[in-house]
C-alpha cells in the first residue's frame, strides 16, 4: 500500500488537489475563491492525465529525424485530451467570471449567500 | 438509403453552423432560421428513425478516416433517432409557446443571442444522443451546460443571474466528477470509444482485476451526471433556475437539458459499463434510495410552495426521482419504464410551464396562488391544458403519466426486496402529486370577481395551437403506449 502510494505520487497529488479544488468550489462563499477552486480542480485532472500519458525515458511525440519507432515517444492521446480540457475550462472560467462581474455590479458583494438573502428580502 | 446514414452527423453540424449564422442576424431572422433548423433536424431524425426501424440494427458512422480504436464515431440505433425526434418536437413547441414572452422579456438587441443558445443546446443534445466517444460526450456536456446557463440568464434581472450562477456551480461540480471518472476509465482501459471500453471492461471484470477502481469510476460518473440532472439531494439550483427564467427556457431546461444527461447515463450504463457490471456494483441501491427520497421530498417542497412556477419546478425534482428510482430497480423492465418516463415527463412538464404562463398572464403577471383564482375562465385553453398536465402528472388513465406509473409498478413486481418500498412510495408520491396539482386546478377553476380581463383564444393563435399540440402529444403517449414501449425495448436491446 505505502509503496504504491510512493510509486504513484503524482497521481496521489493530483487526487488531493482535485479534492481541494472540489471542496473550494462547493463550500467557499466568495465567488472568486470558488472560481479558483474550479481551476485547481480542472488542473488536477490535467496533471493526472499528463502523468498517465508520460512514460519514463521517452520524448514528446514530435517526429524528429524521421524516427517512426513508437518506442521513442510518449502516449500522445492524454496530451490531446488535456488540450481539449483546457479549452473547455478556459471558456467555463470566462463565463463564471462574467457572471461574477454582473453580480458584483448589481449587489456590490462577492458573497453568494449574502446575495441570496438579499434577494429573498426583496421578495421578488 | 445509404445517404440517410450521414443524417445524424449532418444534423449536429447544421445546428452548430446555424448558431454561428444567427450571431450575424437580427432577432427576427435568427428566430425564423432557428425554427426552420429545428424542423429540418426533426425531418432528418424521422428519416434516421425510418432507416433504423426498417433495418432493425444500429449503425456506426466513422468521423474522418481513422478506423475504430483511434478515430471518433457516431453510433445510432432506433432509440437514439427517436429521442432526437422527440427532443426536436418538444423544443419546437416550447419555443412556439413562449415566443411572446421571449419578445417581452428579452432586450430586442439580444434576441438573436437567445436563438444562438437554442441552436447550441440542440446541437449538444444531438451530440449527447448520438456520440460513441466518451471525451466528445464530455465536451458536449460542457457546451450543454454553457448554453443552458445562457438560456437561464437571458432575461437579465437579479434573480436569473443568481440562479444561473448557482446552476453553473453545481454543474461544474458535476462535470468535474464526470471528467475524472472518464480519465480513470481511460486509464484502466486505454480506449475512448464506448464499444472498445466495453470490451476492455468485460475482460477486466472477468479477470477480477481493478474491482475498487472500477467501482469508484462508476460512482464518479453516475454521481456527476446525477448532480447535473438534479437528482434529489443535488437539486438546490433547480427551483430558481426554472422558476425565474423565461418560459421557453424553463420548459426546455426541465424537459430537454436534464433529460439529455439522463439519456447519456443510460447509454453509458448499457454501452460502456455494461448492464450486468452496473447491477453488481451496488451503486443502483444508492440511486434507488435517492430516487425514492426525491419522489417524496420534491412533492413535499412543491406543496409548501406558494408560487406556481416554483411549484412546477419542485415537481420536476420528484419526477427525476422516479427516473432514478427506475435505474435503481435494476431490471430491464424498470429501465424501459425510466425511458418512457423521460418521454412522458418531458411532454408534460413543458406543457405545464407553457400553460402556467398563460394563466399568470391573465392574472396581472403575478405567480402567487391567490391571484390565480379563476384564471382558467379568463384564459380557457391554458386552463384546459394545465388541467391535462396536472392529470397526467398525477397519473390518470388516458394521459402519459399513468402509463409510466403503471410501467414502474409492473417493473417493481419483478424485483424481490424492492417491491414493497417502491409500491408504497409510488402510492404516497401519487397522493402528494394529487394534493398540489388538484389544489392548483381547483384554484384556477374557482370563479372570481373579474379583477382581470380575460383573453380570447383568437388573440393568441400560436399559443393556442401549441397547447393543443402539447395536449395531443400527451394523449398520444398515453394511448399508444404499446408500440412506444415496444420501440424502447427494441432500442435498448440495440444499445449494448
Amino acid at each position: 500500500m505505502g509503496n504504491n502510494l510512493l510509486a504513484n505520487y503524482a497521481e496521489v497529488v493530483a487526487v488531493l488537489l482535485f479534492c481541494i479544488g472540489f471542496t473550494n468550489l462547493l463550500l467557499q462563499k466568495n465567488m472568486i475563491k470558488k472560481i479558483i477552486g474550479l481551476n485547481i480542480m480542472d488542473t488536477a485532472i490535467y496533471l493526472f492525465l499528463a502523468e498517465k500519458g508520460y512514460i519514463d525515458g521517452r520524448i514528446a511525440p514530435i517526429v524528429v529525424n524521421g524516427d517512426l519507432n513508437p518506442q521513442t515517444y510518449i502516449n500522445p492521446v492524454p496530451s490531446g485530451l488535456v488540450l481539449t480540457g483546457i479549452v473547455v475550462s478556459v471558456s467555463v472560467t470566462a463565463l463564471m467570471l462574467s457572471l461574477t462581474i454582473r453580480l458584483y455590479r448589481r449587489y456590490h458583494t462577492l458573497d453568494l449567500d449574502e446575495i441570496t438573502t438579499r434577494l429573498k428580502k426583496e421578495g421578488r | 438509403m445509404d445517404i440517410i446514414r450521414n443524417f445524424p452527423c449532418l444534423s449536429i453540424l447544421l445546428s452548430m453552423f446555424t448558431a454561428i449564422i444567427c450571431s450575424a442576424l437580427k432577432g427576427k431572422g435568427a428566430r425564423r432560421l432557428s425554427t426552420i433548423l429545428v424542423m429540418v433536424v426533426g425531418i432528418l431524425s424521422i428519416c434516421t428513425l425510418y432507416l433504423t426501424g426498417a433495418t432493425g440494427q444500429s449503425y456506426v458512422y466513422v468521423m474522418g478516416h481513422f478506423p475504430a480504436p483511434f478515430g471518433n464515431e457516431i453510433r445510432f440505433g432506433t432509440l437514439e433517432a427517436g429521442m432526437a425526434l422527440f427532443f426536436c418536437i418538444i423544443m419546437l413547441l416550447s419555443l412556439a409557446g413562449g415566443r411572446k414572452k421571449i419578445k417581452m422579456e428579452i432586450d430586442p438587441h439580444k434576441e438573436n443571442l437567445y436563438y444562438i443558445m437554442v441552436d447550441l443546446l440542440l446541437s449538444s443534445l444531438l451530440a449527447l444522443v448520438y456520440t460513441n466517444d466518451l471525451f466528445t460526450a464530455y465536451v458536449f456536456v460542457e457546451i450543454n451546460t454553457i448554453a443552458a446557463c445562457g438560456l437561464i440568464m437571458i432575461s437579465e434581472h437579479g434573480r436569473t443571474i443568481e440562479a444561473a450562477t448557482r446552476y453553473m456551480i453545481m454543474s461544474l461540480l458535476g462535470s468535474g466528477l464526470f471528467l475524472i471518472g472518464i480519465c480513470l476509465l481511460y486509464d484502466m482501459t486505454g480506449h475512448l470509444l464506448m464499444s472498445n471500453i466495453h470490451e476492455s471492461i468485460q475482460m477486466i471484470v472477468n479477470d477480477g482485476m481493478y474491482t475498487i477502481p472500477l467501482l469508484v469510476t462508476i460512482a464518479l460518473i453516475v454521481v456527476g451526471l446525477a448532480i447535473k440532472s438534479a437528482l434529489f439531494p443535488f437539486h438546490s439550483w433547480l427551483p430558481d433556475a426554472y422558476g425565474y427564467s423565461t418560459v421557453s427556457s424553463a420548459a426546455m431546461l426541465s424537459s430537454l437539458v436534464s433529460k439529455g444527461y439522463i439519456f447519456l447515463l443510460i447509454k453509458l450504463i448499457y454501452r460502456v459499463i455494461g448492464f450486468d457490471t452496473f447491477l453488481d456494483s451496488k451503486i443502483i441501491n444508492v440511486l434507488y434510495i435517492f430516487g425514492l427520497a426525491g419522489m417524496i421530498m420534491g412533492s413535499v417542497n412543491a406543496i409548501k410552495e406558494n408560487d406556481i412556477r416554483r411549484m412546477i419546478s419542485f415537481s420536476s425534482v420528484a419526477q427525476i426521482g422516479y427516473i432514478y428510482m427506475g435505474f435503481g430497480l435494476g431490471t430491464t423492465a424498470a429501465m424501459v419504464a425510466s425511458v418512457f418516463h423521460i418521454l412522458s415527463h418531458a411532454a408534460t412538464k413543458s406543457l405545464l410551464f407553457v400553460s402556467a404562463v398563460g394563466l399568470t398572464d391573465v392574472s396581472g403577471g403575478k405567480k402567487r396562488f391567490e391571484e390565480l383564482t379563476g384564471a382558467a375562465y379568463r384564459n380557457k385553453i391554458a386552463g384546459v391544458a394545465f388541467t391535462v398536465g396536472a392529470l397526467s402528472m398525477v397519473g390518470i388513465p388516458v394521459f402519459s403519466g399513468f402509463v409510466s406509473k403503471l410501467l414502474f409498478a409492473q417493473a417493481a413486481i419483478q424485483s424481490h426486496d424492492k417491491l414493497l418500498p417502491t409500491l408504497i412510495v409510488l402510492a404516497i408520491s401519487t397522493v402528494l402529486n394529487a394534493i398540489y396539482f388538484m389544489k392548483t386546478v381547483i384554484r384556477i377553476y374557482t370563479p372570481s370577481h373579474g379583477k382581470y380581463d380575460s383573453v380570447a383564444m383568437k388573440e393568441k393563435p400560436l399559443y393556442a395551437i401549441t397547447l393543443v399540440c402539447f395536449i395531443v402529444l400527451n394523449v398520444v403517449l398515453g394511448m399508444c403506449s404499446e408500440p412506444i414501449t415496444g420501440w424502447i425495448i427494441k432500442g435498448l436491446s440495440l444499445f449494448a
